[in-house]
């Protein structure tokens, strides 16, 4: 578990992290979202002691980072995948963090084998890596003293799009066996499906956090149908505002579930019943717009 | 893609014990020779003191094929190359970033610093070693060659004095890292500080007599020169040289270094 509480960091007169307070739960994934220069890199660095907070406190279950015997074994980090020496072969990296925890040898080829690094791509130097290479090495060196938090930041940058399904379906069983992990995007969708909690940060505040459903659900419903006048009334006679969307759907505040059994007992066929992702989207778009450096992938 | 075999967390690793100060040097040393840059430096003290030595046998008079000649000789590039050694140890932490990891992997820097320290000196030491084994073959060879005995000039406080002599260069290198924390203006300030400044500090000795007295109290280079000279003992004035010059040279510079050092981001 990672506990955020108060934090804050000032360069100058600069607040690059603003009063952040978030909780990231045993279990489950928390994808920590915003666009770039939001904060959310500064915020992690200050969670493993590389930055001082101005104010607050972050603690890993319980403890600071900085007090950690040795904290390889119960925090994995992935801050910058190219943060590495270009000139040392991928295997050496890994087996420097193997021999700073203490850790059997053996562990080195089982974590190339877990990113999918071959033994030849491994005795490649880094700086010949592509971004994904790089990420998969960074993963497998979070990885490699097998911790119960994981704090990576934009872990899916530079992956292929199979490579990004690799990293869903690794932190997805990580959670479920008992493992905490934040991850950082400034991509919604990325965050959408990888996610169950989403804190959302824009210049160094949090705009908003909860559960994915939570906050998909705060935007509704979208629906289409063959005879949509007479969904509407049917909606309408039970209370339910609806607003027209300029493409032709009906829109409500309401759970998709409750309108498709009015739909049901009014006996129109629906064309389209979902969840509207657009009020985590339009946030998103509202903060990205006040940023300049919106679109970049850095 | 392969599946995921990694276990539940928890469960391989459940001892916590602080990593050892051991533990971190000898990942240190290795971090000196597993990069491409730190392998060929490592290979030019051999390559170079192999050379000098060679260059010896061919070159010189006869009449000087002595071991303190060979380890003179030696020591030319050895000296400029240990600082270098010692400058990308500590400065490629920032320069290439690998301190976003070291500095997770142990998030106390002083203990990184002092086993990168360690480790340094211990290079300084093998250096020292070779340099004197090296020499002694190109002693042995050229002796044989010539078909005289071979001359065994130096004795071993000299040897001690050579010893001091690489740690204090090596330890120039290693401040300038730790107080520049950048691979190139390291190795450009240290070139200005054992070549261009000693040049300076010359000029200034011979042209202002006020300063030709002052000169061993304030020039390092100077005042370290009777370390590789093996004629004579030190006297007392000369070691209090040393000690004046190493307290505003290295340990200063050094303290200060150390205070950055700390506390300065990783970008």
């Amino acid at each position: 578990m990672i506990t955020v509480e108060g934090v804050t960091r000032k360069y100058g007169s600069f607040t690059a992290v603003d009063d952040v307070t978030f909780t990231a739960h045993v279990g489950r994934v928390t994808g920590f979202l915003g666009p770039n220069g939001a904060g959310k890199s500064t915020t992690m660095r200050i969670m493993v002691g590389l930055t001082r907070a101005t104010a607050g406190t972050i603690t890993i279950s319980g403890r600071h980072y900085v007090d950690l015997p040795n904290p390889g074994l119960d925090v994995g980090v992935l801050l910058d995948a190219s943060a590495q020496h270009a000139g040392r072969t991928g295997r050496e990296i890994l087996t420097i963090a193997q021999q700073y925890m203490g850790l059997p040898r053996s562990r080195v080829d089982e974590m190339l084998d877990v990113v999918s690094l071959t033994p030849s791509e491994a005795s490649r130097r880094v700086g010949n890596y592509s971004l994904g290479m790089r990420q998969r090495l960074g993963i497998a060196t979070a990885l490699i003293g097998d911790p119960s938090v994981l704090i990576l930041d934009e872990p899916a940058n530079g992956l292929d799009p199979a490579g990004i399904r690799w990293m869903r379906d690794l932190l997805r069983s990580y959670a479920d066996r008992g493992g905490t992990v934040l991850l950082s995007s400034h991509l919604l969708h990325e965050i959408e499906v990888i996610a169950d909690d989403i804190v959302m940060i824009g210049n160094g505040k949090i705009v908003s956090q909860g559960t994915k459903t939570e906050l998909l659900h705060a935007a509704g419903t979208v629906v289409r149908a063959a005879d949509l006048p007479r969904l509407d009334r049917a909606l309408g006679q039970l209370a339910i505002a609806t607003t027209r969307s300029q493409a032709g759907a009906l829109l409500t505040d309401v759970d998709p579930v409750l309108v498709g059994k009015v739909a049901l007992e009014a006996g129109v066929a629906l064309s389209e019943l979902r969840t509207a992702d657009a009020g985590l989207e339009d946030m998103f778009l509202a903060l990205t717009a006040t940023s300049p450096r919106e679109g970049t992938t850095t | 893609m392969s599946a995921v075999t990694a276990s539940s967390p928890q469960r391989l690793y459940p001892v916590r014990r602080r990593v050892p100060l051991t533990r971190v040097t000898k990942v240190e040393l290795r971090k000196m020779f597993n990069t491409r840059s730190g392998f060929w430096l490592m290979a030019s003290i051999v390559i170079s003191a192999v050379l000098a030595t060679g260059g010896v046998i061919l070159w010189a008079p006869d009449d000087q094929l002595t071991y303190s000649t060979f380890a003179t000789a030696i020591r030319f590039p050895v000296v400029i190359i240990l600082p270098l050694i010692a400058i990308l140890a500590v400065t490629s932490e920032w320069s290439q970033r690998a301190g976003l990891t070291t500095f997770t992997l142990i998030p106390h820097r002083s203990r990184i610093i002092t086993a990168k320290a360690i480790s340094s000196v211990l290079i300084a030491f093998a250096a020292t070693v070779l340099a004197f084994a090296v020499g002694a073959l190109g002693n042995l060879l050229s002796a044989g060659v010539t078909g005289t005995t071979p001359v065994w000039n130096v004795t071993l406080t000299q040897c001690l004095y050579y010893l001091l002599g690489m740690l204090l260069s090596l330890l120039t290198g290693f401040m300038l890292g730790v107080l520049l924390r950048s691979s190139t203006g390291a190795i450009v300030a240290y070139f200005v500080l054992t070549f261009v400044l000693p040049i300076v500090f010359g000029l200034l000795g011979d042209n202002q007599l006020w300063f030709h007295d002052l000169q061993p109290w304030i020039d390092i280079q100077f005042a370290q020169g009777g370390l590789f000279v093996f004629e004579r003992a030190l006297t007392a004035e000369q070691w209090a040289h040393i000690a004046v010059t190493g307290v505003t040279w290295l340990l200063l510079p050094m303290a200060i270094g150390l205070g950055f050092a700390t506390r300065a981001e990783v970008k």
